[in-house]
């Protein structure tokens, strides 16, 4: 091989060939394939035959906005992300402040230990907290008759088993944003707080006027990163519930799963995608407008 | 004297989320151990009475276990290989080129992120059947064979490296790879390392690519093996128990030997300014 390049564009070329190619061959090429698919009647009669398929407009779209599982599964998830969203960033926002307070004792130990939770797999601790929450034998409702709480059937309740599945999420997840505004707590400068303590203003001052407004730009970003990544509820419902009870916990991705690689209706689960990116891009905008109007 | 009374409420509290955090984990690893059907009785019972190694060998010898190990080893370290080369020579071009397009090339990769991974997937799908490799480990490899993220923390990190570094290597004859290969990578090894271990970890615990893409129960990764053990053994609570453990085992360990790393890719990537 030459190694010497005519020109510094044919070099950066060299460099960028096999990550642009591999992102463009496998991640932009079937975004484009999925949009053309969501105007299809893909199906299983499809996979053998590519000559029968048509295009049929908006259909797909039409008949989603038709179906009540689809609307089950948009109120499931928004569900998901309005409650356990926000009670998520809550819970790494309340650690963060207590591990960099100058009372807590053993930081890292805490850390480490509210980070673990994190990189486990969230299928292995679906399966864990599936028998936690067991209504005759698990380990949640035996602490709870501790306090004269009487059995409770998590999962098997329709009214339970989203703030189940939001229980364990905010337990597996809150360890990482929290990691997140740690570094932001940090990076707000100590005379900030100094100047503040000699104008004798109290604990709760400062916090409210220095340190929420300066990790402003933290929260934003991490409430962010949380709704993207909770629009996407899968692997729990898919191991702890399949969707159920009475499609309690039936979610978009579920559903478009279920649609598209169980009953290999592509053109209909294609579409479900692309209405699932629509809702987390309107969500991406608002939060990017809510940050351009704070710049 | 004042302050002691706050000060044992907060770590107090602290430890009470500790606890929370740890006591999940800690009964799967105490239920694993236990006799068949220990676990279910009432109350249940935090530590094993006789504790038996029984399920850990029944997953080996009867059900595919060590297996699916294998697989997701395979897996997870040609994703993480493959895609560290393929990142940081496109987080190099990225930091240190500057050619026609480059700045907006870079932005409309970046507005890629909004995209749901699900989106592509049954696309995805049915390319990787016409070329026949569903159901194989290039089948589940291929959707991590380069990362946005991935480019993009590359590039932040790759961009401090001072350009009279690279110069002075071009100056004494170095081939443009040989720039990438002596100056870069070196330069570049802390932020490898915690790619590294994000990708291999991500990897590992991916559920849906590969419960798509492996049709046949000896290609299934950990992850998917377990939830379909699941289906058919969901009243053997220890032996289910011990699935999780080897599951959630390898990475964790992965994750307290190079936490340092792990944690500064994190704030590297989440504090933008």
């Amino acid at each position: 091989m030459s190694t010497k390049f005519e020109n510094k564009t044919t070099a950066a070329w060299f460099f960028l060939a096999p990550a642009m190619a591999a992102l463009a061959l496998f991640f932009v090429v079937p975004v484009l394939s999925a949009l053309i698919m969501s105007f299809t009647d893909f199906d299983i009669y499809a996979l053998g035959n590519l000559d029968v398929v048509r295009f049929m407009g908006f259909k797909n779209y039409s008949r989603i906005f038709e179906t009540p599982l689809f609307w089950t599964a948009l109120k499931n998830t928004m569900y998901f992300v309005i409650i356990g969203g926000p009670l998520s960033v809550a819970a790494s926002l309340g650690t963060a402040l207590m591990l960099n307070s100058k009372l807590a004792k053993f930081k890292s130990f805490f850390r480490t230990v509210y980070f673990l939770p994190v990189v486990t797999s969230l299928i292995a601790v679906a399966v864990v907290w599936r028998y936690l929450y067991h209504p005759a034998h698990g380990l949640l409702n035996y602490a709870l008759s501790w306090f004269g709480v009487a059995p409770i059937d998590w999962l098997g309740n329709p009214d339970l088993a989203m703030p189940a599945i939001i229980i364990m999420a905010v337990w597996k997840n809150f360890g990482y944003n929290m990691l997140i505004f740690i570094a932001g707590l940090q990076n707000i400068p100590d005379d900030l707080y100094e100047a503040a303590h000699m104008d004798g203003a109290s604990t709760w001052s400062q916090f409210k006027d220095i340190t929420l407004p300066m990790l402003t730009p933290t929260t934003v970003f991490v409430v962010m990163i949380t709704i993207i990544g909770y629009f996407q509820l899968f692997a729990e419902p898919y191991v702890m519930t399949q969707g159920g009870p009475l499609n309690a916990t039936m979610s978009i991705v579920l559903l478009m799963y279920e649609q598209g690689f169980r009953w290999w209706n592509m053109g209909f689960a294609a579409a479900i995608a692309f209405v699932l990116f629509a809702v987390i891009l309107i969500f991406s905008l608002i939060q990017m407008a809510i940050q351009r109007r704070m710049q | 004297m004042k302050r002691s009374l706050p000060k044992i409420f907060l770590n107090g509290l602290l430890g009470i989320i500790a606890l929370t955090s740890l006591i999940p984990v800690l009964w799967m690893v105490s239920a694993s151990f236990m006799q068949t059907g220990e676990a279910s009785s009432f109350p249940p019972p935090f530590f094993p009475s006789h504790p038996t190694f029984e399920h850990y060998r029944a997953l080996t010898e009867r059900l595919n276990m060590g297996r699916y190990f294998l697989n997701s080893f395979i897996i997870a370290s040609a994703v993480t290989l493959v895609s560290l080369l393929f990142n940081s020579m496109a987080g190099f071009a990225f930091a240190k080129y500057k050619f026609p397009g480059r700045d907006k090339l870079f932005r409309v990769m970046l507005s890629g992120m909004v995209v749901p991974a699900q989106v592509t997937m049954l696309p995805l799908f049915l390319m990787l059947k016409t070329f026949g490799v569903v159901n194989t480990y290039v089948g589940a490899i291929i959707p991590g064979l380069a990362s946005i993220f991935g480019i993009f923390l590359i590039r932040q990190f790759a961009g401090s490296i001072p350009d009279s570094l690279i110069e002075a290597a071009r100056m004494d004859g170095a081939s443009e790879f040989k720039v990438y290969r002596t100056v870069i990578l070196p330069l570049c090894r802390p932020i490898l390392y915690t790619l590294a271990l994000f990708t291999f970890m991500g990897t590992w615990n991916d559920f849906m690519w590969p419960l798509i893409i492996m049709t046949d129960e000896t290609n299934y990764t950990l992850p998917v093996g377990l939830a379909n053990l699941m289906g058919e053994h969901v009243l053997d609570l220890e032996l289910m128990m011990a699935g999780s453990v080897v599951t959630i085992l390898p990475v964790l360990l992965l994750f307290l030997f190079f936490q340092r790393h792990y944690v500064r890719g994190l704030m590297l990537g989440g504090v933008k300014e």
